[in-house]
């Protein structure tokens, strides 16, 4: 079917948990595809974005790679949206900022209990990570945000669903409200 | 250590509400507060040692690990930075062998910034163990220097060096004003309390802080509360960068402030008050103390005052480095011995204010007036200013100006004729009423000093055409991130995305869609922050938004996006670690760079 709307998601330094509660969309998921193409997404396995309407983003920006795939994402996507804690404010990952990236990667490969061959893994294929953990519009634009940890399968709909029939998104307060 | 701490808490009777007094004497004997003493004050006090910590962290003038036995700290106001404040601290860190934010190896020395120290027009200035350092230049800490080296106890300090002057350019009904010790008490003793807050009343007066309350409403609202305790506050906490008038009233008026005071309290039914000073004014404070005393051996504090059967006494408290206890309940916590953490209003302080009990708490201006007006009459006052303003200002001047200082106007004056008066030329435009005020450019020079127009609680500064505005919006920016109480998160937060949205269009990295996000952030920390904090911490950006937009806009780049640190930067302790230097170990600023 013509003039889908193509849609890519990915996880960058997330836990995936974001993905996960997409798919609590459930049944919805069927009228979903009825005008919904996913592009690069761990639903499909494809590698690289192509043109798409919408990149979802879980996770924040920790590596190299990540910043290499989120341009991926802004270079091809219309509308990038920030999905999730991690995404909006780098989350559980960033717990790290608070300690120095040197005496983190000590502790993992070098001091820790039970390391052997103690090394710096490094290797042209591994990307370095960055000093800090950083959320994902601080390196590239971001057009919208959804928040949560994780974000509820009913606010990937409402989002979803507004874009799709053309309306501006809008969360209701009952979407976004925690306690 | 134990007898120092003890006999520091017995002084006190033990009471958490003398905490920070405690605290101080501490700091100053150790130039820390050591574990060992958070732990005897917390038995002694029956209080969490988690509750001392909390306050020892809240207090800019608190320390948990030892500062220099000389701690130095300069004041970081924009006006220090015109006055070339950084030029000479980076003299200090050579001279001293010190960076800045850290102690010398030999423990003998710390050096630091710190926020507004209220020397405007005589800065650049410092404080060095508490104790204001004014006009220091490079000869000046030449001499700090070699004292320092020397060992000397600043007793022995040249006097020179912590010389504050007073700076009156301009006075008026004020400034000009000399009541006899009493006069006031006396009057309303004729006259009756009652009859004294309608003079009062009919004289217009409305609080001095910038806020502009009616004053005798606040006091008829306190002393209508059904409550046998009531307090009296005069608000010396005088934080607003570029407002230093209340040091000068304190230090040529104090009288007429604790008469003021007085009077209050015989009309609401107060016996004890407080004048809580801020800590960069500790050079004050056995200069009032001796006025207190003198006025209790005058019969006009104490037991049975001029022996009419009033009872009022007022006690000086001293801040630890905390702008928001400017703000009135933060003040009050902090009175209680605790963080200044402001309280939800309402209940208002009138009503529930110090321990709970019904309290005022006013300007030391409004204070100084309410004097005068009990003395001279309603009319006096009223005559004097515009219809909804009455009165007269005192203004705090300082910047590009030959002749900074404290000029008292009639309310209503223009803009235009202040600048004639300290001799301003070739202005660019004013901060009027400090960071948390309007800044007006100079096409806006007509405006008139009022509640109706240009409100300000007395801080004007000048900036001349050779300056950069976005650098006094940076300074006045990171000011309020530092200063934010972390209560809530619009402002906590709000405060610190703030500073770095500014950074990053200040330094350059800033793109189109920059200014639109720091507009919407603006609004978001002005519109949900819990106090007057948060609510302003955003007017730099946004008046000079509004007036200089293509200054901003001259300092975007022409591309979407641009991250606001160095990316690249960002891999290199990783690069380093892991002994790369490949083209995958590097990451461009932006794409286009390479692709």
């Amino acid at each position: 079917m013509a003039n889908k709307i193509r849609v890519a998601t990915t996880s960058l330094a997330g836990c995936f948990g974001c993905h996960m509660s997409f798919l609590d969309i459930d049944e919805r998921m069927l009228q979903l595809v009825e005008h919904v193409e996913f592009d690069r997404s761990p639903i499909t396995d494809i590698e690289h974005c192509t043109n798409c309407d919408i990149g979802l983003i879980e996770g924040g920006v920790c590596n190299s790679e990540n910043v290499h795939v989120l341009r991926e994402f802004r270079n091809n996507c219309k509308i990038l949206v920030a999905v999730g804690a991690c995404a909006i404010n780098g989350g559980l990952p960033a717990m790290r900022n608070h300690i120095p990236l040197e005496e983190c990667l000590n502790e993992a490969y070098i001091d820790g209990i039970g390391v052997e061959n103690a090394q710096i893994p490094s290797d042209i294929e591994l990307p370095l990570l960055l000093d800090k953990v950083r959320p994902i519009h601080e390196v590239v634009k971001i057009d919208y945000y959804l928040p949560g940890c994780p974000p509820s399968a009913d606010v990937f709909w409402k989002f979803l669903t507004d874009l799709i029939d053309g309306r501006e998104p809008s969360l209701p307060y009952e979407l976004v409200h925690y306690d | 250590m134990r007898q120092l701490i003890q006999c520091i808490a017995e002084n006190d009777h033990y009471e958490v509400r003398h905490l920070l007094k405690m605290l101080r004497q501490i700091q100053a004997h150790y130039h820390y507060i050591p574990e060992a003493a958070i732990d005897q004050l917390s038995g002694l006090l029956k209080i969490h040692r988690t509750q001392i910590t909390s306050v020892i962290e809240f207090y800019s003038f608190f320390h948990l690990s030892p500062r220099g036995q000389y701690e130095l700290l300069i004041s970081d106001s924009i006006t220090d930075h015109m006055l070339g404040k950084q030029s000479l601290l980076e003299y200090m860190t050579i001279k001293l062998n010190v960076a800045v934010g850290a102690v010398r190896q030999d423990g003998l020395v710390s050096l630091d910034n710190t926020s507004c120290t209220g020397m405007c027009d005589q800065g650049p200035a410092g404080l060095v163990n508490g104790h204001a350092l004014t006009r220091l230049d490079k000869k000046g800490i030449d001499q700090i220097t070699a004292l320092i080296n020397q060992q000397k106890p600043l007793e022995e300090w040249p006097p020179e060096l912590f010389q504050v002057d007073d700076n009156i350019y301009k006075s008026g009904l004020l400034l000009n004003q000399q009541i006899d010790q009493g006069a006031g008490i006396r009057l309303v003793l004729q006259r009756g309390a009652k009859e004294t807050l309608q003079e009062i009343d009919k004289s217009g007066l409305r609080g001095r802080g910038g806020a502009g309350f009616k004053t005798a409403t606040k006091w008829k609202f306190c002393s209508e509360e059904h409550q046998m305790e009531r307090y009296v506050v005069c608000n010396a906490d005088e934080g607003e960068p570029g407002t230093f008038k209340d040091r000068v009233l304190l230090n040529s008026y104090s009288d007429q402030v604790f008469e003021g005071m007085t009077v209050c309290a015989a009309i609401i039914g107060a016996q004890k008050g407080f004048l809580y000073l801020r800590g960069e004014y500790l050079h004050l404070y056995d200069k009032l103390e001796n006025i207190l005393v003198q006025r209790r051996q005058n019969g006009l504090l104490g037991n049975n005052i001029l022996n009419a059967g009033l009872s009022f006494d007022i006690e000086i408290c001293l801040g630890a480095g905390a702008y928001i206890c400017g703000e009135e309940s933060a003040l009050i916590e902090s009175l209680e011995g605790k963080a200044g953490i402001p309280r939800n209003r309402p209940p208002y302080p009138v009503t529930q204010g110090y321990l709970g009990k019904p309290t005022v708490v006013n300007n030391v201006e409004t204070f100084m007036a309410a004097a005068g007006i009990t003395i001279n009459g309603c009319d006096w006052f009223a005559d004097i200013g515009t219809e909804k303003s009455k009165g007269t200002k005192i203004l705090s001047i300082s910047g590009d100006c030959p002749r900074p200082g404290i000029y008292e106007y009639p309310f209503g004056v223009t803009v235009k004729d202040i600048l004639t008066d300290c001799g301003a030329t070739d202005v660019l435009g004013i901060q009027v009423g400090g960071p948390s005020g309007t800044f007006i450019s100079n096409e806006e020079f007509d405006r008139k000093l009022a509640f109706e127009d240009l409100a300000t609680g007395g801080s004007f500064i000048i900036f001349n055409t050779s300056r950069n505005i976005l650098d006094m919006v940076s300074n006045f920016t990171h000011f309020f991130a530092h200063e934010s109480c972390g209560f809530c998160t619009p402002c906590r937060v709000g405060t610190s995305l703030l500073k770095k949205q500014v950074d990053k269009i200040v330094e350059g990295h800033g793109s189109a869609g920059d200014i639109v996000a720091l507009e919407e952030l603006c609004q978001l920390v002005k519109n949900y922050s819990h106090c007057g904090l948060g609510q302003t911490a955003a007017n730099p950006i946004l008046t000079t938004l509004q007036r200089y937009p293509d200054l901003y806009h001259s300092h975007l780049k022409e591309i979407s996006f641009e991250p606001g640190f160095d990316l690249d930067g960002a891999l290199e302790t990783a690069r380093r670690m892991a002994n790369r230097d490949d083209a995958g170990a590097h990451l461009a600023q932006t794409e286009s760079e390479h692709e």
